[in-house]
């Protein structure tokens, strides 16, 4: 049985299926990272999208076993966030100690469609030029619609429906669930702090907690109105406050800036970020298709950190208050931990 | 402006050698590009005459000079450098500035090391202190104790627990190293080791854990960044530097790569690196244990195959570095819109494959481990692992179609191969599959990942698809996926029994193409205006926008090996440095990550690819070039011209009719007849008696040479029947099929290299050089001197002569090397190369006149100067000598013959031979003072011989010893020799003892006949002299010699002085527009 990619400007890859035996359409984005798929597929910020990954050979090292625990060690959700797979080649004899299944078992157990033989370098130079592009996986001769997501309120399908408490520890800190990736609240519990993620739209103001993590997320900020309304709110108080991706331009909105899309996304893991006022270079990884613009920051915003390729804004900082966001992913999975010291600093912020 | 140096002094590796080959002189020749852009002024030591680095256009002033302290501090003192840069030259480079650190002569003379700190490189290269460092930041490293004798060794190794693994300090390619298994190996082991280092390391055994590289860079801002990682298929106890390597890692989760990462980036951070550096891991296989290996603050073999494989120019940014930049203000290379700082993402996979020579050697054992034995290595890109392997096993230049559908290679015993590996490993893993093994008995014998193994097996299982379909044509999608798994036209063809061209025939039919994929170091996710190119069926869109007009292919030399080196990297680069000077835009076609021809700055287009018949081919197709040139890359290259001018390419320069009539043994000694010129008398002989036969009528010795069918079997001379026999019986069947050519053996006779460029026939330049040995000591192993000195002028006037003959007869246009033999004024021609030789970068930069600028104008019919003064003019002398690298080939008789062994080579100036000479010999790891020798003369007719020599080395004051049968002579000739015993010989300490607690200086050592076979006493002398680090002479023509200039000359009155000082003189006398000068543009 064949397949194919088909973009929304008409373009045409052929390929073999694996994983699911279906037809998926959603955002086509891709991802340059090397490692790092099972933390990759399982991130919540994918939602909806179709992702293709530069890196040829996909599924070396396996899936590692998957355990109750939400927080369990290796994936970045309960789990797979995308809506599909593309890649050039699929292992299918996976070898890693750690390894209890294929890529292909996996994707078909989480009912993922997989498209493999793909020219994933041609599909990439359309996607970067266009920007990110809808598209569908199509699975022999069915006939899907295409589908455009960021049309949806994804935040809403991807964030928990009721608080849930982690750890224990004098601090507690307030985790906004836009899509938040485990390792966020696992790098937090790993600085002893108590941790409460919450759904997206849930009231801050009254939220008893010694600050307060935005989390990454898939799609458009606008789309969370709900949120911003509640941070503008909660900025009145003192409280600490960390975005991060999503989050950090759910801030920026809720701070007055605005936000735009960007024409060329950052996805990857080598992405340079300069901290503003020093020649200091940290490699973060990022994923993320819209970004703050600067030059709307109101004057009591401060750019912290900038991409050293494009210039584009990288994170925002109050000048006098406690608030904070990045546009890349300090908790890493996948990817550098070059910035991991964010956490250290969010932490010693606590009251 | 981040540093405010004004004048840089760069110390090259000298020779090629096993562990220090070609990357060195692609990270010299980009730090000395990096320093000129800074407008700072550069001053290189460096005897390698055949590099790039040492070519005029690169650095400002060149001194062809040992690698030493000595000479170093000399050229410091006349040049006064501000900074010097240590970590561009390998080991060589480091442990010389180490040592002129350890004196204060840096100091003394305010010259700073930039970059990495002397004190970072004692902590990195003392195995000892780099433990410590470690421990202080809690990083793991195997559990180990150093020793630096024998005695501690023993009592460390019992307590860690045999197997141990030994390694000595301050070396690379693991030189001394070893795991060894009971008390009586780590001995012997330890003894070796500590003749080379002041130290060595007992540690845990490792073997079989997976070996991770990493290469970082680190500005002084604390920037760093890790540009690539790399995995080893061969695990822990096979050197990386003989593993077959991938770029990226492929059997390494997130958690693991970025681990080892952020592991490597604290360990860079905490010893303070400024620059570039490699980091060697050992994973455990099976849990998250790690163990740093070491560090290697310098560029590296390593570092060099991570910029090829990336496309991020490590040695340039680290010269950067070591300046003060910052990572962040110097420009992506290739995109040149992003910053430097960041981490290459591949979308491709890289295969990088040692090349070995074992077989050249005699008594060289095949093992493979932790020490390097190998002389060069391929690089192969694609999109699958199985693509870029099959591809790279091609390019190794061995004959092979890929992994599996070779005819030449046979594996012995599978289980012993794959238990104790030896350079047939790779082709081990098919055969075992083939004979039934299951992966994890393999994985079990090999402790190779069976990621790795599985893939191997893919390469059969699509073979297997293919069979069934012997004969005729397979379907498409089948010929498809054997493309896309890396299989040749060849290999499809022999797997179906049709020769390539049917096979080519069938694809092309089918519409199969390749298409081209840009390396732009981002994956694509910025857009690239790269040049840098590689072939690939597992893609469907091709990167490239459409040919470049006026484009010339030049194809490179590939595989660095016995016989074809660094020399021809240089004739390639400079010719596509010619073209553009000419307005032509060259595109360049090589695969060795060790060159700088692979620079993408080099050509206006680089395809790393395959430098055969298929490959080109296509490249062809797309480029649509003005012609191919094919004489620049050595043997290779010219092997493929009268295919490639068949298969309808354009051949650029003399026409390939005319190759193939020189290159064929036959029609050329036909056209030497015609031409009335002498040539030794020889034969094709299909059977031992005809052999017999012809030597007998002859006359003994003769040169045999077995047909090429019967690999590994090397040339060979036989001075009797008995020799004879043997010799022939060993070279398998002399049949019909595969005939001997036997040639009569000239003795006594000098050896005489004619190097010319011509064109349509008629020689615009040419230059005569002689050998010091006679002939019988291959050209490769051969000391040259230019111009020559003791060859009689009646005899040079004929060379020329013919010369003239022969260029008019095949009617020559380009570069071409004829060799000569002459015995009393009657001139034999041995063999005629219709391109660049291996002597051109010699004699071009010996006389000031770039035989390749010139022979590129002929070849494109461009104004060419003739060049009318002869070298005789020349008012210097330039010596060439050979490297080699026996220590590293344990149990290798060290001696030279009719097949080459050498692995590198150096060319040094004087104002006379001697002066030269005596550089040369330095540079290539000879030692003054002498005050013991040892003697030990071989045959009657080299004692009498030597005598003279004996009796000036005595009235100099120098204590002679001697085998018992030279002090006999001697005595009897007036000479007083200290006579050692004999191995179990009574009377005090024997011969092997003496050299062993290295009471001597110097080994002179002439082998009885041309081809010893058994164990003799004098070739235990010569591997003990060899593996206790003892200078050895084994001709007796280089021993007369050196003893003279060593008796004539002191270090004192060897000359200091640059390339300019020697041959300005030249080019000032000969009005020639053709000066190395002229295409520095
Ligand atoms: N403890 C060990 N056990 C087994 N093999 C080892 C061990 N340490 C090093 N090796 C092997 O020896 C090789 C050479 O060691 P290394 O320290 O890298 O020497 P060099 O500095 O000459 O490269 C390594 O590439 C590795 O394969
Ligand atoms: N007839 C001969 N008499 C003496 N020495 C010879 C003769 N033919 C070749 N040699 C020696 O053998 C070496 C190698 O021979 P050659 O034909 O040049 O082989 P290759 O093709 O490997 O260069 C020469 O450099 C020369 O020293
Ligand atoms: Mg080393
Ligand atoms: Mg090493």
């Amino acid at each position: 049985m064949n397949a194919c990619l088909t973009l929304k400007d008409g373009a045409v890859f052929r390929g073999r299926p694996f994983g699911r035996k279906g037809s998926v359409a959603g955002e086509v984005v891709f991802n340059t990272g090397m490692v790092g798929y099972p933390e990759c597929l399982t991130d919540p910020s994918y939602s909806g999208q179709i992702l293709v990954l530069t890196f040829p050979l996909i599924g070396n090292y396996g899936v590692p076993a998957d355990e109750p625990d939400r927080l369990n060690s290796f994936f970045e959700s309960e789990r797979i966030r995308v809506a599909g797979l593309v890649v050039m080649e699929e292992c299918t004899e996976a070898s890693h100690w750690q390894s209890s299944s294929t890529l292909a078992d996996w994707l078909a157990f989480q009912k993922v469609p997989g498209l493999a033989g793909i020219d994933t370098r041609a599909v990439t130079q359309k996607l970067r030029t266009a920007g990110s592009m809808l598209g569908k996986l199509v699975y022999g001769d069915d006939t899907i619609p295409f589908r455009d997501p960021n049309h949806e309120n994804l935040v809403a399908r991807v964030s928990v429906r009721e608080p849930v408490r982690y750890g224990t520890g004098k601090k507690r800190v307030v985790v906004v669930d836009c899509g938040c990736k485990n390792n966020i609240i696992r790098s937090l519990l790993r600085r002893g702090v108590a941790v409460t993620v919450v759904p997206w739209d849930w009231p801050l103001t009254d939220e008893a907690c010694d600050g307060v993590v935005l989390s990454n997320g898939p799609g458009d900020p606008q789309t969370c109105g709900t949120t911003v309304r509640h941070v503008r709110a909660l900025l009145a108080r003192e409280v600490p406050v960390f975005g991060i991706c999503l989050g950090s331009q759910i801030l920026a909105l809720a701070a007055g800036a605005a936000t735009y899309k960007l024409k060329f996304g950052h996805r990857g893991q080598n992405q340079p970020c300069v901290l503003h006022g020093t020649q200091r270079c940290f490699i973060t990884s990022q994923n993320h298709g819209y970004a703050v613009d600067e030059k709307s920051l109101p004057p009591d915003w401060l750019p912290w950190f900038f991409n050293a390729n494009d210039g584009t804004n990288e994170g925002i900082q109050h000048r006098s208050k406690p608030f904070r966001g990045v546009q890349f992913h300090p908790e890493a999975t996948p990817g550098p931990c070059d910035t991991e010291f964010l956490f250290d600093e969010f932490v010693d912020l606590l009251s | 402006m981040p540093h405010a140096f004004r004048k840089v002094l760069i110390l090259g590796s000298a020779a090629l050698k096993i562990g220090e080959a070609g990357e060195f002189d692609y990270s010299g020749s980009q730090a000395i590009k990096a320093l000129k852009e800074e407008r700072i002024e550069t001053v290189l030591i460096n005897p390698n005459i055949a590099t790039n680095q040492t070519s005029e256009h690169l650095a400002d002033i060149i001194y062809l000079l040992p690698i030493d302290p000595y000479f170093v501090e000399g050229v410091i003192r006349k040049e006064r450098p501000d900074g010097i840069f240590l970590s561009f030259g390998g080991q060589t480079a480091l442990n010389c500035g180490l040592e002129l650190a350890r004196r204060g002569c840096l100091e003394a003379h305010g010259v700073a090391v930039l970059g990495t700190s002397v004190g970072t490189i004692e902590a990195t290269e003392n195995r000892e202190l780099f433990k410590q460092k470690l421990a202080e930041i809690g990083v793991q490293v195997p559990r180990s104790a150093s020793a630096a004798s024998r005695g501690e060794a023993q009592r460390l190794a019992s307590q860690i627990g045999y197997p141990v693994m030994v390694r000595a300090g301050f070396a690379l390619g693991g030189l001394g190293s070893g795991v060894c298994h009971d008390e009586g190996a780590l001995i012997d082991q330890v003894d070796r080791a500590l003749a080379h280092s002041s130290q060595v390391l007992i540690e845990e055994s490792l073997t079989g854990w997976k070996e991770i590289e990493y290469e970082v860079v680190r500005d002084v801002h604390d920037n760093c960044v890790t540009v690539c990682n790399m995995e080893n298929l061969d695990p822990l106890g096979i050197h990386t530097g003989e593993s077959i390597v991938v770029a990226p890692s492929q059997t390494l989760t997130n958690a693991e790569y970025h681990h080892l990462r952020q592991i490597a980036l604290r360990v860079i951070r905490h010893l303070g690196i400024v620059g570039e550096c490699n980091i060697q891991f050992a994973l455990d296989p099976g849990s998250d244990a790690y163990r740093v290996i070491e560090v290697n603050a310098r560029l590296s073999r390593s570092s060099a195959l991570a910029s090829k494989a990336t496309g991020y120019p490590l040695a340039f940014i680290a010269a950067k570095l070591a300046l003060g930049h910052s990572l962040l203000d110097l420009r992506n290379q290739v995109t040149q819109t992003t910053t430097s700082c960041f981490e290459p993402a591949l979308d491709y996979v890289v295969v990088k494959i040692p090349r070995w020579d074992l077989t050249k050697f005699r008594k060289a054992s095949r093992h493979i481990g932790s020490s390097m034995k190998s002389v060069g290595e391929v690089m192969a890109i694609g999109r699958r692992f199985e693509e870029a392997l099959q591809k790279a096993l091609r390019m190794l230049e061995t004959g092979v179609h890929g992994l599996i559908g070779n005819e030449q290679v046979e594996v012995g015993d599978v289980e012993e191969e794959l238990r104790h590996p030896t350079d047939q490993r790779i082709f081990a893993i098919p055969a075992a599959l083939a004979a039934g093994y299951t992966i994890e008995r393999i994985h079990e014998l090999t402790r190779i990942n069976k990621w790795f193994l599985h893939k191997i097996n893919n390469v059969l299982k699509v073979a297997d698809r293919l069979r069934p379909y012997a004969g005729g044509p397979c379907p498409r999608a089948i010929l498809l996926e054997a493309k896309e798994f890396g299989f040749s036209d060849g290999q499809v063809g022999h797997l179906l029994g049709m020769d390539e061209a049917s096979a080519t025939k069938m694809r092309c039919a089918y519409g199969l193409a390749p298409v081209v994929k840009q390396i732009d170091t981002l994956a694509a996710e910025y857009p690239a205006q790269t040049n840098y190119l590689y072939l690939t069926y597992n893609g469907t869109k091709s990167d490239l926008k459409g040919p470049l007009d006026r484009s010339v292919l030049v194809l490179g030399s590939g595989v660095y090996r016995i016989g074809s080196s660094v020399e021809f990297d240089w004739c390639c680069v400079t010719a596509a440095r010619t073209l553009r000077a000419l307005g032509y835009r060259p595109i360049m076609v090589n695969y060795n990550p060790e060159t700088v021809s692979t620079d993408y700055d080099e050509s206006d287009r680089l395809y790393f690819e395959e430098l055969t018949l298929e490959t080109l081919a296509e490249i062809y197709a797309k480029e649509q070039p003005l012609g191919v040139i094919v004489s620049m890359g050595g043997q290779t290259p010219n092997n493929l011209a009268v295919k490639l001018h068949q298969a309808g390419l354009r051949i650029l320069g003399t026409a390939p009719s005319r190759i193939d009539q020189a290159e064929n043994r036959r029609t050329f000694s036909a056209l030497l007849d015609r031409l009335g010129i002498n040539q030794p008398v020889w034969e094709e002989l299909t059977s031992i008696a005809d052999a017999k036969a012809f030597a007998r009528r002859v006359g003994y010795p003769v040169l045999v040479r077995p047909s090429y069918v019967l690999s590994g079997q090397a040339m060979s001379v036989a001075s009797n029947d008995h020799e004879l026999t043997r010799f022939l019986s060993k070279a398998a069947a002399v049949s019909r099929e595969y005939p001997v050519v036997l040639s009569k053996f000239i003795e006594d006779a000098k050896e005489i290299e004619f190097d010319a460029v011509a064109r349509d026939g008629e020689i615009l330049a040419d230059a005569i050089s002689e050998h010091v040995e006679n002939a019988g000591v291959h050209s490769g192993d051969a000391t040259l001197v230019f111009p020559p000195q003791r060859t009689y002028l009646e005899t040079l006037r004929q060379v020329r002569a013919i010369g003239r003959k022969i260029a008019a007869a095949l009617c020559i246009t380009g570069p071409f090397n004829i060799q000569f033999i002459a015995r009393d004024n009657c001139v034999r021609v041995i063999e005629c190369n219709l391109r660049a030789a291996r002597s051109f970068p010699f004699i071009s930069k010996v006389c000031g006149v770039n035989f390749i600028d010139l022979a590129v104008r002929a070849i494109l019919g461009e104004p060419a100067p003739k060049v009318e003064s002869s070298p005789m003019e020349l008012e210097h002398v330039g010596v060439k000598a050979p490297q080699f690298s026996f220590t590293r080939l344990q149990g290798a008789d060290p001696v030279t013959g009719v097949e080459m062994s050498s692995t590198g080579e150096v060319g040094c100036l004087g104002h006379d031979f001697e002066e030269a000479f005596l550089k040369a010999m330095l540079s290539v790891g000879y030692r003054l003072p002498v005050r013991r020798i040892l003697l030990s003369t071989g045959p009657l007719k080299n004692k009498i011989d030597f005598t003279a020599n004996a009796k000036l080395l005595q009235e100099a004051g120098i204590t002679l010893f001697a085998t018992r049968g030279t002090a006999a002579f001697l005595a009897q000739h007036g000479v007083q020799a200290a006579a050692v015993p004999w191995p179990l010989e009574q009377g005090g300490p024997d011969v092997l003892e003496l050299l062993a607690a290295r009471q001597f200086d110097l080994v002179i050592n002439i082998p009885k006949s041309h081809d010893e076979e058994e164990l003799t006493n004098d070739y235990l002398i010569r591997r003990k002299a060899v593996d206790f680090n003892v200078p050895l002479i084994t001709d007796l023509q280089v021993a007369k010699r050196f003893t003279e200039a060593l008796v004539h000359k002191s270090l004192g009155d060897l000359l200091i002085g640059s390339v300019d000082e020697y041959v300005v003189s030249r080019t000032r006398l000969s009005e020639q527009p053709v000066s190395l000068r002229l295409t520095a543009s």
